[in-house]
């Protein structure tokens, strides 16, 4: 079975980041499963670019874990990855560049790829297309994909830039025969037949948007939730939306409830330091019952933190930003397929419930891309909010009291329906209560009242990998799913009886489901990028269980290997009877 | 834009709800010009939204019959400008006080000003804090002295005629809530504006800073042939402070937020199908 991992290193504008991008559309075109990996500097121009793509013929879990082919356009690069490709594995690198040492344990092909560029295309910035040549040439990938591709890329720049482009690519296949080949990947055609889109977990996430009916968007810019306010400005005028990029954070959620309360579907999205200055409206929209979805796209904090890095940090703030008691709903993302259902998602509860939901992406998910089958729209109905009909117009109450705690919102423009949305505390009518006691805890048990219902659904939406009543459980959030089922795989084929939850809403918690999970497991193992263990101090007010952490904090996501090691050691602990835990459930 | 419906009094859009204002509360008179220009405009009160933020004058949407938003503190012009561009057939009233708009929600003036969305922005200055009870406001004079300034307020009065001028605002003018005829024809005006209409209107604090005695020997009306479309004088209009001009300082015809985003629509849309799977293609 082909499973490789490919890694583009050199300067920030040596054209690193198009390799990547071109290499892993002709891999997904060739029917490869594709799975990418983007670390880059803050800095726009210049310092070090890398660009990781893994592919295979069947379903990827994870980035994976040491390279097989390194293409290192300059000794930074090599000195930088070459810890990270494993014994025996294949380097390319620009002899015109420099030369790595000869006691190297991995197969090494120099190839002048600036003289190349410079001396048999005449334009020097050729040389990433040179290494694309070398690339397909040398691991037998399919031209024509290439060669379609840069006509598609190069297309708008006239036919002598693609023609040069081409010429660089042949240059690069030529050279390639010409290697004496000490290594045996070889790709050819992948297996799968049916066609499949590449798209990274911001532009799913922002696909998903449109199919579930968002018509406003308001943002502001910031790494790395950008993207998306980019994609949707492109996109969302196609379907009669629109984007606004406002003068603040809080302005954008402020437009967003303003657009929610004239009765569009709307969203922001952000990472934390925007989120953080966002929470005053998250309050509002709790306090006025107004649907809203705000994405955070993590990433290191606190403060600026780590622009460009990823981190699992911001679930305090989503579950318990904002003063007084704030039922809002709190979802994350899974996989880059998952972005678009889970946002889908998000819109329906927020239309269903009328409250705000947060829902948590990160740098490692939100920048990566991945081949997904062509999302089906169908599979999650939409779901619109409740609005008042016939007799509730007459003498209507916008907050009125009804079993499952929701109540009919009038849109601006309906007959009778007028009422305002209010953040002081109000009564059923919307008149402000500020200083009724006993009304406010009506009106606090009517917004967590919803919560009922939420549950239920968590309880639906969590999903189970290996063993559902396993003896070493793990419990993860997020972005680590891939890789958690991974590091389950491998351990499963050791042996081991492990299995994994992954709950899409974190707030409320499934607890129905969480409780059933652990019940019988002698160890509890929850995985988080974070430092303090965010998700586990959540679930400790829940549940009296010696939960075992496993926390990263650098600003890179687990690898399956990671998550596996932690597997080993706890399961040494069990069966050393050193570790059973009698939980409390 | 608003649908006349029969004969609709001031009367029709008064609330059962009493508003909260102490007895003398410039505000009233705020309320009743308000009153009387919608009735002049027969606009029609299910396709009205008044948006408010903190204060006392953030109350204003719950005395007037129509759909409503009181927001929080500041934020009154984004939600406003969420409001009008998710539906441009409303008509959006955003109301205020000095330390709403321009202290905590300063920041979002200039940009409602540029993007020129077609809603109206009542100010309802009265240079104080009245609902946390008489701090200097950011048109506080020098020297105003109150809980926070003991000593006196060290600090300069902004001019927000000036300042709106500056950021772009196609109509900026000027009221007094203790003549509330011509402040009631100064909001039909700026309402019948169309683009981003910023009312200073002069409505005192009877409790915390009052200024009934002071402000009516100020009071000045703009020259007759004062030429609106004319920003320098305009601007040279607004930057004597020794009286309180009244009316139209300027106003200007030009394409509104909302104009925009059609355009935008149209321009997508020329360019490619509106459907999903056309969009889904782009990245295969």
């Amino acid at each position: 079975m082909v499973d490789y991992i490919f890694r583009v290193g050199g300067e920030g504008g040596e054209g690193v980041i198009s390799t990547g991008e071109m290499l892993t559309l002709a891999l997904a075109r060739a029917g490869f499963e594709i799975y990418t990996f983007r670390t880059y500097p803050a800095e726009i121009k210049g310092g070090h670019a890398s660009y990781q793509v893994r592919a295979s013929g069947s379903l990827l879990l994870s980035q994976g874990a040491a390279v097989d082919v390194l293409v290192a356009f300059n000794e930074e690069a090599y000195q930088k990855h070459i810890q990270d490709v494993r014994p025996g594995g294949v380097v390319i690198y620009d002899a015109d560049s420099f030369s790595p040492p000869a006691y190297d344990s991995t197969i090494c092909y120099g190839v002048p790829l600036t003289s190349l560029a410079t001396e048999q295309v005449g334009i020097k910035l050729t040389k990433n297309i040179v290494a694309l040549g070398v690339l397909a040439g040398l691991f037998d990938l399919p031209v024509a994909t290439f060669e379609e591709l840069l006509k598609e890329r190069f297309g708008r720049k006239g036919e002598t830039v693609v023609q040069k482009n081409l010429l660089a690519l042949r240059v690069g296949i030529e050279h390639a025969k010409q290697v004496k080949r000490r290594d045996a990947i070889r790709l050819g055609a992948g297996p799968r037949k049916t066609k499949e889109l590449v798209l990274s977990g911001n532009e799913s996430l922002a696909l998903g948007a449109i199919a579930a009916g968002c018509r406003f968007y308001a943002g502001y810019p910031i790494t790395p939730a950008t993207d998306i306010m980019e994609f949707l400005a492109k996109e969302l005028p196609k379907v009669g939306g629109c984007v606004i990029q406002t003068e603040d954070e809080i302005a954008a959620v402020g437009a967003v409830l303003g657009a929610s309360f004239a009765g569009k579907k709307a969203m922001t999205a952000t990472s934390g330091p925007g989120f953080s200055v966002m929470t005053e409206m998250v309050g509002l929209a709790v306090a006025a019952e107004l649907p809203a979805v705000i994405v955070d796209v993590q990433r290191v904090g606190p403060s600026t933190g780590m622009p460009t890095k990823t981190e699992q940090g911001d679930l305090y703030l989503a579950c318990y930003g904002g003063h007084g008691n704030c039922p809002r709903i709190v979802m994350a993302l899974n996989n880059v397929e998952d972005c678009f259902y889970g946002i889908m998602q998000a819109f329906n509860l927020a239309e269903q419930f009328q409250m705000p939901v947060v829902v948590l992406s990160d740098q490692y998910l939100g920048h990566r891309k991945a081949t997904v089958p062509v999302p089906d729209p169908s599979r999650v109905p939409v779901i619109e909010r409740r609005k008042p009909q016939g007799e509730e117009l007459v003498g209507y109450k916008r907050y009125r009291f009804t079993p499952d705690h929701i109540s009919p919102m009038a849109i601006p423009g309906m007959e009778g329906g007028g009422y305002v949305a209010e953040g002081l505390e109000h009564d059923e009518g919307g008149y402000p209560a500020a200083s009724n006691h006993e009304n406010h805890l009506r009106l606090t048990r009517k917004r967590y009242g919803k919560f009922v219902e939420v549950e239920a659904i968590a309880n639906d939406l969590v999903r189970v990998h290996g063993e559902p009543h396993p003896e070493i459980g793990i419990i993860g959030w997020g972005s680590t799913e891939g890789v958690i089922r991974e590091a389950v795989q491998m351990a499963t084929a050791q042996g081991y009886s492990v299995g994994a939850l992954h709950p899409k809403i974190l707030y409320p918690q499934p607890l129905a489901k969480l409780r059933e999970f652990m019940q019988g497991t002698k160890a509890v193992i929850i995985p988080e990028v974070n430092f303090t263990g965010q998700f586990a101090t959540l679930l400790r007010k829940r549940f009296t269980v010696d939960f075992i952490q496993l926390n990263k904090c650098i600003g890179l996501p687990f690898t399956p290997k990671e998550i596996f090691d932690k597997i080993e050691e706890v399961a040494a602990d069990v069966h050393g009877g050193r570790r059973a835990h009698a939980a409390a459930l | 834009m608003s649908t006349a419906v029969g004969e609709l009094t001031p009367q029709h859009y008064k609330t059962d709800e009493h508003p909260i204002w102490c007895p003398g509360c410039g505000d009233f008179g705020v309320l009743a010009s308000l009153y009387n220009a919608l009735a002049g405009l027969q606009v029609n009160p299910k396709d009205l939204v008044v948006v408010s933020g903190i204060g006392c004058s953030g109350r204003t949407p719950g005395f007037i019959k129509s759909y409503g938003f009181h927001s929080v503190h500041g934020r009154v012009l984004p939600v406003a400008l969420g409001v009008k561009v998710a539906n441009p057939a409303l008509e959006v009233i955003a109301v205020g006080g000095d330390g709403d708009g321009f202290a905590i929600g300063g920041g979002h003036i200039p940009h409602a000003a540029r993007r020129n969305p077609d809603l109206i922005y009542i100010v309802m200055d009265n240079s104080t804090y009245g609902l946390t009870k008489g701090q200097y406001s950011p048109t506080s004079p020098a020297g105003f002295q109150a809980g926070s300034t003991p000593y006196g307020n060290i600090e300069q009065p902004l001019n927000p005629i000036a300042m709106l001028i500056a950021y772009g605002a196609s109509f900026v003018g000027q009221g007094y809530s203790g003549k509330p005829k011509e402040l009631a024809d100064l909001i039909t005006r700026a309402m019948q504006h169309k683009g981003f209409a910023f009312l200073n209107v002069i409505s005192p604090c009877i409790t915390f800073y009052n200024t009934y005695k002071v402000i009516p020997p100020r009071l000045a009306e703009i020259p007759k042939d004062h030429d609106v479309a004319d920003r320098a004088k305009a601007f040279a209009l607004a930057l004597q402070t020794d009286r309180v001009a009244l009316g139209v300082f300027y106003q200007e015809s030009r394409p509104t937020f909302e104009e925009g985003v059609a355009q935008v629509m149209q321009k997508a849309q020329a360019a490619s199908p509106p459907r999903l799977d056309e969009i889904f293609a782009e990245f295969s």
